[in-house]
């Protein structure tokens, strides 16, 4: 039977050099790259395609048949882009990885590299994680040294430049097409697909997108087998991933399990709510995937349940807000993160997530009427599946399942003309 | 004021080595206009024709870029820019809380710098670290699980010249312009400094070894194998 949790990206975090090559080793790092260099390209391919890894940068598109995309001999140089800009909000996995294990991320990046034949891997990183951004550079110069990255990589006749990009601050360059405009050096807009990456990506050359977490993981498949991570996990949704607990918990933290754990089971093992209070609401998949509530404690956390509760496993960013929580609010300020962030190329996105943020803040403040929460639901329904990108379409589930699970909320702000919750109440340092 | 030829010397050295990097040179755009900003402290009208002149960009190109990304400033900020995180897991746990204070302790209000020159305060959005909210990040580096008292605290500091440590990040800060110049490629000699994880990060690793989990043993895969969310535990 299998472990509650089963650490392997994050197993030797508690080791103290481990972002250093020699730490690395000793954690068994290094091993798997020489391993794919011996194996063909399509056989790296395939036992990514049969150990059936979900991205984990919330998509959860099967990575390797993603590889499989790029094509084969042609004589058009490829390139290898790892999406680091970490955003979302609840998200908190890829950070503390580069953080802790950068050489592992390096090691997949030349893996992946490798099996789609690119010569050059960008790690696209958002800029606002300096001592990430410095910890990578480290790993890949020590990388550089001992062989792994550069000319004839270990005697295998394979080549591979790895460069670490900062990103300067927009969430809209974790959509895939809008960080390659940005790696450009342009504006990050979202591109129009098809095209797709693998066929026209950076500088309109075969060019394959894929998050930290799940390159990451390819180095434990290369090393252990497709079977061996595929015996993790659900039948749709295979392996294990980092679930980041945050908000109302006695301890917040990141667990790493198969994919199918609860919420329930997390609770137990993070010493549940602070102070024994009632859970409210949560996300399971950071804002983007939309609110659940404490009807939702047994939901296994995989792709499919989770789309089946109506929401999305997406990056696995458990917010969790206690009864002191106003939901009101919480969903206000993820909304005027969405216009924020809004790039403003399409109107359903720029002018749908502004209306958003004038009716919710009304609401809020016990301004609005009955009629607007109608009015929300109406501006998502002409955001959702008309926005450009899938920045739009993730500003409204947070909206949505809020007036689904807790409309009498927003009706209760209208009647007392403000909001009945007192923030004071909600913070770490209360009391209450 | 435009750059001296002692600074362009300098800038022209680095920019050379930045742009070598990339297949297409456009794709340095980023890196240099960090470079520029390391330079005077924020991207002004020299940086942006600086940048436009190595890239073979028009100045209204590059404009375009600067004003897409919030990191880019306009104006000159601190020598330590402090950000609050009220995005809605840290606001609400304390963030929007902390901001408000910090805002009436220094005087200042978003993207707003300390008549002394030293310290400026942004509201952030999620900077990727939920599990020690709420978050502050002074010039990017990490300071986790603040409070208001913790928060003025680093403040008091930060304006007296007294030396802070991130909690997650090297043993001392960089200067805004220092942290700059990391951003555009050039890092310099703390990444091996400061812990791999912090404790968040280690909950549930501690609690899978105090139980004997891990992941199954390659060479029995077989026997661990089974749709795990169908079999009781």
């Amino acid at each position: 039977m299998t472990d509650t949790l089963t650490p392997v990206l994050t197993a030797h975090w508690d080791q103290p050099d481990l972002f250093t090559i020699d730490g690395y080793r000793r954690a068994g790092g290094w091993r798997a790259l020489p391993k794919a260099l011996r194996m063909s390209r399509d056989e790296v391919i395939t036992t990514v395609k049969n150990a059936g890894l979900r991205g984990r940068g919330g998509a959860g598109f099967a990575m390797g048949v993603k590889w499989g995309f790029l094509p084969q001999g042609d004589s058009k140089p490829h390139f290898l882009v790892v999406n680091a800009d970490e955003s979302e909000p609840g998200a908190c996995k890829d950070v503390p990885l580069m953080m802790a294990n950068p050489h592992l991320l390096i090691e997949g990046a030349a893996i992946a590299s490798y099996a789609i034949g690119a010569g050059h891997a960008f790690i696209y990183v958002r800029g606002e994680v300096l001592h990430v951004i410095r910890r990578l550079r480290h790993a890949v110069q020590e990388a550089y040294a001992a062989g792994y990255l550069g000319r004839d990589i270990l005697g295998s006749g394979f080549d591979l430049d790895v460069i670490i990009h900062a990103g300067a601050g927009a969430y809209i360059c974790g959509e895939e097409t809008a960080l390659l405009d940005s790696l450009e050096g342009k504006r990050g807009l979202p591109r129009n697909k098809p095209p797709f990456p693998a066929v026209a990506g950076v500088y309109a050359l075969p060019t394959n997108v894929n998050n930290v977490e799940s390159i990451s993981t390819a180095p434990s498949i290369i090393l252990n087998g497709a079977d061996w991570f595929a015996s993790l996990g659900t039948e749709k949704s295979k392996g294990f991933g980092i679930f980041n607990l945050s908000g109302h918990l006695t301890t917040p933290g990141t667990y790493e399990a198969p994919l199918g754990i609860t919420l329930r089971e997390l609770l137990e093992l993070s010493g549940g709510m602070r102070g024994g209070r009632r859970l409210k609401f949560w996300t399971a998949g950071g804002s983007s995937a939309g609110i659940l509530t404490d009807q939702h404690l047994d939901v296994p956390l995989d792709f499919e349940s989770v789309a089946a509760a109506g929401s999305a496993l997406g990056t696995r960013s458990v917010q969790i807000f206690d009864d002191t929580t106003c939901v009101v609010g919480a969903v206000l300020r993820w909304t005027e993160f969405y216009q924020h962030e809004s790039c403003g190329k399409c109107t359903p996105c720029r002018e749908g997530t502004f209306w958003l943020v004038r009716i919710l803040d009304r609401l809020e403040h016990g301004q609005g009427t009955e009629e607007d929460v109608e009015k929300l639901l109406d501006i998502c329904d002409n955001i959702t599946g008309r926005a450009f990108c899938a920045l739009g379409d993730s500003a409204t589930p947070p909206i949505t399942s809020a007036v689904k699970y807790f409309r009498d909320e927003f009706v209760q702000h209208h009647k007392e003309g403000g909001c009945p919750f007192d923030p004071a109440a909600s913070t770490v340092w209360s009391t209450t | 004021m435009p750059f001296s030829y002692d600074v362009l010397a300098r800038l022209d050295a680095d920019a050379a080595q930045i742009i070598s990097q990339y297949p297409g040179s456009r794709s340095a755009l980023l890196p240099l206009l960090h470079l520029v900003q390391s330079e005077e402290g924020y991207v002004s009208a020299d940086g942006i024709g600086y940048c436009a002149g190595k890239l073979g960009l028009t100045e209204t190109e590059v404009t375009g870029v600067v004003s897409f990304y919030t990191m880019y400033k306009r104006r000159p900020v601190g020598k330590y820019h402090v950000g609050v995180c009220t995005n809605t897991v840290c606001g609400v746990l304390g963030g929007n809380q902390i901001l408000a204070e910090l805002r009436e302790h220094l005087g200042v209000g978003d993207d707003e710098v300390t008549p002394d020159g030293q310290v400026s305060l942004e509201h952030l959005e999620c900077n990727a670290a939920c599990t020690y909210a709420p978050v502050m990040m002074v010039n990017w580096e990490f300071f986790d699980n603040m409070t208001p008292q913790s928060a003025r605290q680093l403040a008091d500091d930060l304006r007296a010249g007294n030396q802070v440590t991130p909690t997650r990040g090297p043993g001392r800060l960089v200067t805004w312009r220092e942290a700059a110049r990391i951003l555009a490629g050039f890092n310099d000699d703390l990444a091996t400094e400061g812990p791999a994880a912090g404790p968040a990060d280690l909950v549930g690793l501690k609690v899978a070894k105090e139980h004997g989990w891990t992941a199954p043993d390659p060479g029995r895969a077989g026997d661990k194998a089974g749709d795990h969310a169908k079999e009781p535990r």
